[in-house]
């Protein structure tokens, strides 16, 4: 009996209809499709894109050149170099990260006793050219400053987990 | 009219032959172009997508921008072809296509030639589609190449057979070869007249014969992404591509346009009351082409490829057993009070 059965139903093309059925509800479900430019998926408070150097309130860079983010950085990334200031502090004369060998692990964040280097939400930037994706410390700086109302939202949400 | 006749004398016949060409093709062309669209459009909606947007209002400047974009692309023609065939083949794929329309009636006085053997001209003609296919397999001397032109010219064969039996139903119950004949002898009642009613076993046969003629999916083996690149036309690049692409989407039309004649009523409305007779007979065609086609693009979006050995069992096993039976039982039927056809 069961052949027979299965003869109906391969002849009446039943499961090709059910295969048809379903595509076609598809045809008027709700398209998820997000139009890019325009729309935006939501990001995370720890989204890790392009880096930034903070300054302090009072306009004062936070960085000390104490070279840990250099030091952990898996990627070899982050050349720094520094010198002593006349008021006696140490700080960075030379802050390069290479972007084109970043892995965006967020390491150099994490090793930061200042909070100076942080990776913000950024991801739409580009570079025609090799050399333009070597971020100087004049460049993060300015990204810190153009984004820092942004970026100090993001540390004060996350603070709790930490 | 006359006027015409009188400033071009002798060879104003061929000279309206000639226009009346070109205003087949040119919508066809059209036609085919924005079914580029339809299907990326209709393929995206199932996919939970919404397909293209962004050139023109809606996506409508899509197929321009495409057509331009080819257009402009180098045609490359391999060192080991054979320059000749390599560059023939994509006008055998598309010749037949087009050269069919000259029999589609859009409506009782709207056909370019009409022929009392239209039908035999139109299965006589489609076969020659097959050459494009095994012409440019074998002239662009790439193994990938070869294989697709060897698969799509073994399945073509296979389904012609089926669909000509397919055919042979149709006649048997029409009487006639000529398409708009087949058409007339449909009138009477609303969609019950149609061919489909009776002859059904075999209008399903002739459209999935169809998909698997003009080598869409589920039956497109012969361009088998996955598995052999691109099939026959691998090496064709530009305008010699894009051709090939044009007569893919033609043969679509066309097997469309001839099913809707021969299974579902042609021009014929659905139901012989006041609002349907009023729409004209050949936007009725064109709305039953369109259905169709848009079945073609659904059928893609939905089954997986066939494997080789079970479209040769589909097309022998299957579909040549069932046409020939289902022709005896229309023979039979045809002898008895029952027939109301």
């Amino acid at each position: 009996m069961k052949w027979l059965k299965d003869f109906f139903r391969t002849f009446l093309l039943v499961e090709l209809v059910q295969g048809m059925v379903l595509t076609g509800r598809y045809l008027f479900a709700r398209k998820i499709t997000v139009q890019f430019p325009e729309e935006k998926t939501p990001q995370s408070n720890r989204f890790r894109g392009l880096h930034a150097l903070r300054r302090y309130p009072n306009g004062e860079e936070r960085c000390i050149a104490c070279k840990l983010c250099e030091a952990v950085c898996p990627a070899l990334a982050i050349t720094i170099e520094s010198e002593q200031r006349e008021d006696g502090t140490r700080r960075t004369t030379r802050y390069d990260i290479d972007l084109s060998k970043c892995i965006f692990c967020g390491f150099c964040e994490e090793s930061c006793p200042v909070d100076s280097i942080v990776e913000t939400r950024i991801l739409e930037y580009h570079a025609e050219k090799r050399s333009e994706l070597l971020y100087t410390k004049q460049m993060l700086l300015a990204i810190g400053d153009k984004h820092e109302a942004q970026i100090a939202t993001d540390r004060a949400q996350d603070a709790r987990y930490r | 009219m006359a006027y015409f006749q009188n400033l071009f004398g002798e060879g104003w016949p061929l000279i309206w032959t000639l226009l009346k060409i070109v205003a087949l093709v040119l919508p066809i062309l059209g036609v085919v172009a924005y079914l580029t669209l339809a299907e990326r459009k209709v393929i995206g909606y199932i996919q939970v997508r919404i397909g293209p947007n962004r050139v023109g209002p809606r996506g409508l400047l899509q197929p321009i921008a495409d057509a331009v974009k080819i257009l402009l692309k180098e045609i490359i023609i391999p060192s080991g072809a054979n320059k000749f065939l390599f560059v023939l083949a994509p006008v055998l794929a598309i010749a037949p296509a087009l050269v069919a329309w000259a029999v589609v009636p859009f409506s009782p006085e709207l056909v370019l030639s009409n022929i009392d053997a239209g039908l035999l001209f139109i299965l006589a003609v489609t076969s020659m589609g097959v050459y494009g296919v095994i012409v440019a397999g074998w002239a662009s001397n790439s193994k990938y190449a070869f294989l697709g032109a060897i698969r799509s010219s073994a399945q073509i064969v296979s389904y012609e057979i089926a669909m000509g039996f397919a055919l042979v139903g149709v006649l048997m119950v029409s009487h006639s070869l000529n398409l708009g004949e087949i058409v007339k002898g449909q009138s009477g009642g609303g969609f019950w007249s149609w061919y489909f009613v009776p002859l059904f076993p075999l209008f399903l046969v002739y459209l999935i014969s169809g998909v698997a003629e003009t080598n869409r999916a589920p039956f497109d083996v012969a361009e088998g992404e996955t598995e052999i690149v691109a099939g026959f036309h691998v090496e064709y690049s530009g305008m010699t591509f894009s051709v090939f692409y044009l007569a893919e989407y033609a043969n679509m039309i066309l097997v469309s346009a001839l099913c809707s004649l021969m299974f579902l009523g042609g021009w014929l409305p659905p139901f012989n009351v006041a609002p349907f007779t009023w729409i004209p007979g050949f936007l009725w065609l064109l709305f039953k082409i369109a259905f169709l086609l848009f079945f073609f693009l659904w059928i893609r979006a939905t089954f997986p490829r066939y494997r080789y050995d079970q479209i040769m069992r589909l097309g022998w096993k299957v579909f040549i057993p069932v046409t020939l039976v289902w022709i005896v039982v229309v023979g039979a039927w045809m002898q008895t009070p029952l027939w109301l056809w």
